[in-house]
């Protein structure tokens, strides 16, 4: 049997995060804080100032927008009234905030990167295995050194989100793209588009119903980290669950969950709907 | 003859695989498609093509599926780039324009009509027709004046009503009514059309090359049109080019391929045309002996003698058709009377009347039919027999190869 040398790449890391915490920690430290106080600042708003009656009615009215449907409308209205009759309206207005935070960050990162992706085979080469590393590496694996960096609290739970929730945006959009008929895209070229002209004005519109669906699936991705950021200090409803987890409460973590499913459905709901209207007049019809 | 603005491509070549200009000399050499693809693994697209393309003429560029035919178009906009050749518009190689420069000249000078019609399904009709006029100019003064511009295409192209529709809601007829006006719209002088019709119904595939005939007649654009349907080439093409594996076979008017077809591909591929829809009076047309009304019977007869047919037609001071004279008429006349006293009527066909419609004019008279131009003057006649004999393909028989 050849012998082979150990590689010590867990110590590789642990000198390049302490390496990292120590030129940078209080530098991380004071970008946590600022975007740490922001955050919050949205939290409270959604959570205190605006009555629980008002949002509910705006995303009723957001269901209704999409969908055309008071069905569906009057739906999320009971979803949003059962989670307040639970007493879990505060938790959820956290949860809320960190996912719309983290959506935020998904697509302004994501998309741009998708799009990039679709404009270039070798960087999409690259991309993907980084991608396919994002979704399948547990996340406590990378919640280690983002604590030792950012600590814990709501920074952390918003890269850790982030980091989770990207990946399948970013496919879609490039995919969606690429999948653009290439009969229209030819068309553009034909008469004399420039290459940006034919991205934004053919290719993106068109990628659309592909696009939703990619911020569909970053929703419910978000969603599933909820528990697990938690665990690094993350308020809101998986507070709920692990303090049902540790209390060995079934009832605290069931409601909790169910009011995790709720929001998902409707989130689900909502953006499923706008990625049908959005449909509507990309097909090409033969 | 040619002019600047015809479209000259000279010995354009497309081999298609990974050294293309390696395996451009064994082509020149005379290779065979199949020796090449076997030895090099190259395919070729198009082989040493040599063409005038007439400016403000319809030149139709026919061939079976894998005939190089489309390859051959998207070179003239290289949206395929030719391996070798010249293609020369307005005295200048478009193969070597830079990018920009080559950007400007699709935008410009040339638009395009697709066969799956490639409409922009997330644009309206107007939005759609208006594409390469925003293209064009997009200021805000612009847009409104461009959508104003697409509107008269719209209507111009028979769907005035239909603006605000998607391309989804509208037949296959429609659309490509929609692609039309996206093309027309440009005002481009070069119009290239790949199979823009082929999808269609052939009732409404032969109303969209009426609705193109029509549109031509009054705007006189340079129109290359693919097509492998060869009543569509030899109704739409002032001249026709036949393609056969990359190469072509014959170039010519219609009537010229049907009449002469250079080699034996050729002549295979007309063989099921109906020749008296194709064929026109003027096509087929023989010399006819042509009177004045102040010449003497006499001298008519003279010079009728020798002519296959006994029969001369009068003129007046135009040129325009008087009537017919017989030979026994004229030998029969009294002394003193005039060619017009003995002029009978006879049926005239435009030179442009296809054959099917000049035979039963040749039932109402004895004498042939006369044919004749737009102003009505006399331009040479048609015998029953003659129509038959041209009908029958008897008329000229195939060249030998060139």
């Amino acid at each position: 049997m050849p012998e082979l040398p150990p590689i010590p790449l867990a110590g590789w890391v642990d000198q390049l995060v302490e390496w990292l915490v120590l030129h940078y920690g209080d530098a991380l430290g004071d970008v946590n804080n600022w975007i740490v106080y922001r955050i919050g600042f949205f939290e409270r708003f959604l959570s205190q100032w605006l009555p629980w009656p008002l949002l509910t009615l705006a995303f009723a009215a957001l269901a209704y927008h999409a969908s055309r449907s008071l069905r569906l409308a009057a739906g999320v209205a009971a979803a949003f009234a059962l989670i307040w009759a639970l007493e879990l309206w505060t938790p959820t207005m956290q949860t809320l905030s960190l996912m719309s935070v983290s959506l935020f960050v998904t697509v302004a990162l994501g998309l741009p990167l998708g799009v990039l992706m679709s404009q270039s085979d070798r960087l999409r080469a690259m991309t993907m295995p980084i991608l396919d590393f994002m979704q399948t590496m547990p996340s406590f694996v990378y919640l280690i050194p983002v604590v030792m960096l950012f600590g814990l609290g709501t920074f952390a739970g918003v890269l850790a989100t982030t980091i989770y929730a990207a990946p399948p945006l970013v496919r879609l959009t490039d995919l969606g793209i690429r999948l653009v008929d290439a009969d229209v895209v030819e068309a553009a070229t034909a008469f004399g588009a420039t290459r940006r002209q034919t991205l934004f004005g053919v290719q993106i519109p068109l990628a659309l119903p592909n696009i939703m669906a990619g911020v569909n699936q970053s929703i419910m991705m978000a969603l599933a980290m909820v528990v697990i950021a938690s665990m690094i200090g993350v308020r809101g409803l998986g507070q709920e669950v692990l303090y049902g987890l540790q209390r060995q409460a079934p009832g605290t973590g069931f409601v909790a969950g169910l009011s995790i499913v709720l929001l998902a459905i409707v989130l689900d709901r909502i953006t499923q709907a706008y990625g049908r209207r959005l449909a509507a007049h990309r097909q090409i019809a033969r | 003859m040619s002019t600047v603005s015809d479209i000259v491509l000279r010995n354009v070549t497309k081999i298609f695989g990974p050294t293309p200009t390696q395996v451009l000399e064994q082509l020149r050499a005379g290779a065979t498609k199949e020796a090449l693809l076997a030895q090099t693994g190259h395919t070729i697209g198009v082989r040493e093509v040599s063409l005038t393309i007439e400016a403000g003429s319809c030149f139709v560029v026919m061939g079976l599926s894998g005939s190089g035919k489309s390859t051959l178009l998207r070179h003239l906009n290289r949206l395929i780039e030719p391996t070798a050749g010249e293609i020369l518009f307005e005295g200048q190689d478009i193969l070597r324009l830079p990018p920009e420069a080559l950007r400007r000249f699709r935008r410009d000078r040339t638009s395009m009509v697709f066969q799956r019609f490639a409409l922009f399904p997330h644009k309206t009709v107007l939005e759609n027709a208006a594409y390469g006029l925003n293209l064009q100019a997009h200021g805000g003064a612009e847009r409104r004046a461009n959508l104003e511009r697409a509107r008269r295409w719209i209507e111009r192209v028979g769907l005035a009503g239909y603006e605000a529709q998607y391309p989804s809601q509208l037949s296959g007829g429609m659309q490509q009514r929609v692609g039309l006006a996206r093309a027309l719209a440009t005002e481009a002088e070069v119009m290239l059309m790949d199979e823009a019709f082929s999808a269609l119904d052939p009732l409404i595939r032969r109303e969209m090359q009426e609705a193109l005939l029509r549109l031509q007649t009054e705007l006189h654009r340079t129109i290359v049109f693919i097509t492998h349907d060869l009543d569509e080439a030899l109704r739409l093409g002032d001249r026709i080019a036949i393609m056969n594996d990359g190469a072509i076979e014959q170039v010519g008017r219609p009537e010229e391929i049907l009449q002469r077809p250079a080699n034996a591909y050729v002549a295979r591929f007309i063989e099921d045309v109906n020749r008296g829809r194709v064929l026109t009076a003027g096509a087929v047309r023989l010399e006819a002996i042509i009177a004045q009304a102040h010449e003497a019977p006499q001298a008519v007869l003279e010079r009728l003698r020798g002519q296959p047919l006994p029969v001369a037609y009068l003129a007046d001071a135009e040129g325009r058709l008087a009537g017919a004279l017989s030979a026994a008429a004229l030998r029969g006349a009294a002394a003193g009377v005039g060619l017009p006293a003995l002029a009978r009527p006879v049926p005239s066909a435009p030179q442009s009347l296809a054959l099917e419609r000049v035979l039963p004019l040749t039932l109402e008279s004895d004498f042939p039919v006369a044919v004749v131009d737009d102003a009505a003057r006399i331009v040479g006649m048609l015998s029953k027999d003659r129509i038959i004999a041209a009908l029958a393909a008897q008329v000229a028989p195939p060249a030998p190869r060139a």
